[in-house]
């Protein structure tokens, strides 16, 4: 039973590296680039949030507009700091957007009711529990599980089905050939850009009634890195299944591993995949063989 | 305005291209030379920090700037070398053998990183070195009979032979020989066959393929003497600040390297330098400006990083060459003048293409 409940507790945590990972994703497919700061857009729009429940909105009316209030910055950045280096190598884009993970971490400090400070996020559903047999899961996490499946669903049918998803991929694939069909690659861009970050303003207020809003809350992206490589890069079901394991192995080796191993649990296990199968599971890489 | 006329082979690989640069390096050693005459201990000691830096960048610049691979481990090895100069100058070591230790432990470690880089490259190889520089930060906090665990390690003085670096000048100088060596070193490795290899990588793998290049050997390679570097930096860092602890050696530092040599100039030796310059001055300045700002930004805990990604995006987006750049862009201004054009040095414009279909 014991041994349940930890694998339980860690497939809670694993969606949780899996909705932020989603964002990775998101970009990654659409633009094959990596936003190094999607953690810091996490960030800020657990703080966006927080800010419209200060203000006395509800819960759920403040979700959508941390959503849209994302949505606007992720377009802005795209127009500012990314479209200058459209289609420059990927190390280009990952200083870039470090640079803007750095300068979002240290604005916020500045910004009067945000600070340092570590925030409680009142959520009408914290604090219950659900109970099955003898398995207790927080209510919190319930919604973090439900969101990052319906998430990923609607995006995967997005990519599969739409017009624009398509277009999106093809564009990812080969910039130059997508503008000779007609695909106007830089708003794509765009609207990418703007998605990822409210799909990451959803997980940073979802995470907000269990990590709490700090500036530094953030840095739990860097563990969503690990469970998008294990899944596949550009797998949006891939980023789920990798965070699932991820959370998994995490909570199992916090258990029965001597002390440390959890915290370098993930990393020890993207190490492997990398050097087994460095396409992930659900990956579609195939190197270039001249 | 300089026209060299090339009458040997020789003339292209050579170190100094022509008298001038010559006379100008020549008047830089100089200075360096009788830095500690002119500065007071404070700014020996951040000039020693320039240097130590300097050596990282160096490190760094080897493996992502001219081979093209990206680390955001570097920290580890920094961490490797620093640990080892510790361990054995505790000991006893002479430190030309400790540091001879450092340097192979760290390129032994290098090697074993560089395992998943044979596989993958770009954003997945990033991935890897930044597990990587976790594991190895986790390890040194927890292998505590050795490592001294979180507390860290006291380091001693530096000390060969009998002789001891007491001060700060004799330390200095130590850094200075070492930064020497290790700048003409890379250089003399850059004019080698193995360096235009490591270029010809970062340039196109396939095209370096087609020459013959075996990828796997100069990619191992590139990263083994990038650690080493990185691991000499790190046993000069032991002993500047004197305790090293495992905080010393996280994936923001590995960042912060990174970030160094892209703005000091990304694939070029003297971007390493001006980059290390750029991470010491800056804070520097930012301490000064910051009674001058209103108390809600300038007591901010992240008034610096704040500024150090506004300078890093900055450069990405307008000078893609970092310091280097434009100083190249100034001088290339007065030689040429009044003929220099802005387009001149002109990014080209670039479409990405997919790595992952074939």
């Amino acid at each position: 039973m014991q041994v349940l409940q930890v694998v339980i507790s860690g497939i809670s945590q694993g969606l949780i590296y899996g909705l932020i990972a989603l964002g990775f994703v998101l970009i990654y497919k659409a633009t094959e680039t990596v936003n190094f700061a999607q953690g810091e857009l996490m960030m800020l729009g657990a703080f966006l949030g927080l800010t419209a429940v200060t203000f006395g909105m509800p819960f759920w009316a403040a979700l959508p507009l941390a959503f849209a209030g994302m949505w606007v910055i992720g377009i802005l950045l795209e127009r500012v700091v990314l479209r200058p280096i459209l289609g420059q190598p990927a190390f280009t884009v990952v200083m870039v957007t470090i640079g803007v993970g750095f300068v979002a971490r240290g604005v916020v400090t500045m910004i009067p009711g945000w600070g340092t400070d570590t925030h409680a996020l009142a959520a009408p559903f914290k604090g219950e529990l659900v109970r099955a047999g003898g398995l207790v899961v927080g209510m919190e996490h319930i919604v973090v599980i439900a969101a990052t499946i319906a998430l990923s669903t609607a995006l995967y049918l997005f990519f599969r089905f739409t017009r624009v998803g398509v277009a999106m991929q093809a564009a990812s694939q080969n910039q130059l050939a997508a503008y000779y069909m007609g695909i106007p690659v830089r708003r794509l861009n765009s609207l990418i850009w703007g998605i990822s970050a409210g799909v990451a303003a959803l997980a940073g207020v979802l995470l907000a009634p269990i990590t709490f809003v700090h500036v530094n809350m953030g840095f739990i992206g860097l563990k969503a890195f690990p469970a998008a490589v294990i899944g596949g890069f550009g797998s949006l079901p891939g980023a789920l299944v990798g965070g699932v394991i991820i959370g998994v192995v995490e909570s199992l080796s916090g258990v029965y591993l001597p002390e440390g191993f959890k915290d370098i649990a993930a990393y020890i296990l993207v190490l492997v995949v990398l050097v087994v199968k460095p396409t992930g599971i659900f990956g579609e890489t195939a190197s270039k063989k001249v | 305005m300089r026209f060299i006329f090339k009458t040997a082979y020789e003339q292209d690989i050579r170190l100094f291209k022509h008298g001038g640069q010559q006379f100008w390096y020549g008047l830089l050693g100089v200075a360096l030379l009788a830095a500690p005459w002119v500065l007071d201990d404070y700014f020996l000691g951040q000039l020693t920090f320039i240097l130590i830096y300097g050596i990282v960048g160096l490190g760094l610049m080897l493996l992502s700037g001219y081979t093209g691979l990206i680390s955001l481990g570097h920290a580890a090895f920094l961490a490797v070398g620093a640990y080892t100069q510790a361990i054995l100058a505790a000991k006893g070591w002479p430190f030309p053998f400790s540091l001879t230790a450092a340097a192979l432990l760290a390129a032994a470690t290098g090697i074993v990183v560089g395992l998943p880089a044979l596989r993958v490259k770009g954003i997945y190889l990033a991935i890897a070195t930044m597990a990587f520089g976790f594991i190895v930060e986790e390890v040194l906090a927890r292998w505590e009979h050795v490592t001294g665990g979180n507390t860290g390690i006291i380091v001693g003085q530096l000390q060969m032979f009998g002789w001891t670096a007491d001060s700060e000048e004799s330390f200095y100088y130590v850094a200075l020989v070492v930064a020497a060596l290790v700048t003409l070193g890379v250089l003399n490795l850059l004019r080698s066959p193995t360096g235009r290899a490591f270029v010809a990588i970062r340039d196109s793998e396939i095209s370096a393929r087609s020459m013959g290049i075996h990828l796997a050997r100069y990619k191992t390679t590139s990263f083994a003497l990038s650690a080493a570097i990185t691991g000499i930096a790190g046993a000069l860092y032991a002993h500047k600040l004197r305790i090293i602890t495992p905080e010393q050696f996280t994936i923001l530092q590995s960042i912060e390297y990174l970030m160094m040599i892209v703005v000091g100039g990304i694939g070029s030796v003297h971007g390493a330098f001006f980059g290390a310059a750029f991470l010491i001055v800056l804070p520097q300045i930012v301490a000064m400006v910051k009674d001058y700002l209103p108390p809600a930004i300038g007591q901010a805990t992240g008034l610096q990083p704040t500024i150090f990604g506004l300078v890093l995006v900055a450069v990405i987006l307008f000078e893609p060459y970092g310091i280097y750049g434009r100083w190249l862009k100034i001088r290339t201004f007065f030689q040429l003048f009044p003929l220099y054009r802005r387009g001149l040095f002109r990014r080209q414009k670039a479409f990405m293409k997919s790595e992952r279909l074939r």
